[in-house]
């Protein structure tokens, strides 16, 4: 879907960079990207440094900066939204009719979103001023700081095969920074294969109740 | 013994140093490879950035005969989390989350250097003059 946006909006002076939180490396990422034939950067962040950097907690999440380098959009959920809890089935993986017509929605607001960045830059109503982009900033703590290098040790113990030594530490990842669901799925998946999207997935989303997993991107300042 | 230092988004480093508790003592010549940080007389400095060594602490800090710095020190002072792995001698040093917060004023996306499947690099700062949108994705 990004490869269509990014073709439509390229000559109008945009870019799409996507970025692969991927533990696994390329050798996890490339049969995506190429199946994607995509003709914008694709890029694989093995460390997920780049989560630690922009404040990204899941996937898939959006920055937005302009010409300058400036942050007009911090990290948020990109074209997605919870519409797969409540209808998605979970063993045929279908979704329902109003679950992907909903999915359609927000898919389509936050496309338009981008198009009309594109053509209007700053003049454009979903490009945040300084102000609110920094109050939309997320603010790391200690623990979050924690958390991210308690992940490179236990990471980094799981790419050396180490993979019992690693597991304690990819556990703190996941205790310290709770919100992060990169942290709890990528972990997962370097403990077992497959877990990323295992029952215990189910379980933690069925775990949060009311409140969302994929929090609405705020399109309207 | 061989330690295994992640620093930060640096490469792994395998450096001659030495562990005891909490401290953990470089090679003064391997640090600026390790770590980016090298010893001057102001103080240990990355780039413009000087930490002066606090005076009454200097033996916290810095053995001589090997040349030898203490990196956990170095967090500890700066309120970087440092978490290390006895079996397999690897020590992971963060950033603080004042310095991972220092950009917000600014506003400027902060940088990094990625490579994409063909092994070239990429930079936000490479395409200054675009709109980017960055979007994040994973395979898991």
């Amino acid at each position: 879907m990004w490869q269509a946006l990014h073709e439509e909006l390229e000559p109008q002076g945009f870019t799409c960079i996507a970025v692969a939180l991927d533990s696994g490396g390329p050798a996890k990422a490339e049969q995506w990207i190429r199946a994607a034939k995509p003709t914008y950067p694709c890029l694989i962040d093995e460390r997920h440094v780049t989560a630690e950097l922009y404040g990204v907690v899941n996937v898939p999440m959006g920055v937005w900066i302009d010409e300058t380098g400036r942050i007009v959009r911090p990290a948020e959920t990109a074209a997605t939204s919870d519409a797969f809890r409540r209808h998605l089935d979970r063993t045929t993986k279908q979704m329902s009719a109003e679950g992907l017509a909903e999915r359609e929605r927000v898919r389509a607001a936050y496309l338009n979103a981008l198009r009309d960045w594109a053509a209007r830059g700053p003049a454009s109503a979903y490009a945040l001023s300084e102000e609110q982009a920094r109050q939309r900033l997320p603010v790391p703590s200690d623990e979050h700081a924690r958390a991210a290098a308690s992940f490179r040790l236990g990471q980094y113990l799981s790419s050396r095969g180490h993979g019992q030594a690693a597991a304690p530490y990819l556990a703190a990842a996941r205790r310290l920074h709770p919100e992060s669901w990169s942290y709890r799925r990528q972990t997962w998946e370097l403990e077992e294969p497959g877990k990323a999207g295992s029952a215990e997935f189910w379980a933690a989303v069925d775990a949060l109740g009311d409140r969302p997993y994929y929090p609405p991107a705020r399109l309207q300042p | 013994m061989s330690v295994t230092i992640l620093y930060q988004g640096r490469a792994p480093y395998a450096a001659a140093a030495e562990a005891a508790g909490e401290d953990l003592w470089v090679p003064a010549g391997e640090l600026p490879v390790a770590t980016g940080w090298e010893l001057r007389p102001e103080g240990a400095c990355r780039g413009d950035v000087c930490v002066p060594i606090p005076r009454d602490r200097q033996g916290e800090f810095l053995r001589e005969r090997p040349a030898r710095f203490n990196l956990a020190a170095l967090a500890r002072l700066l309120g970087q989390p440092v978490i290390h792995e006895e079996a397999h001698g690897v020590w992971s040093f963060g950033e603080s989350a004042a310095a991972r917060g220092s950009g917000t004023p600014s506003l400027q996306a902060p940088d990094f250097a990625l490579p994409d499947l063909d092994g070239h690099i990429h930079r936000p700062a490479d395409y200054r003059g675009r709109k980017v949108f960055l979007v994040f994705w994973a395979s898991w």
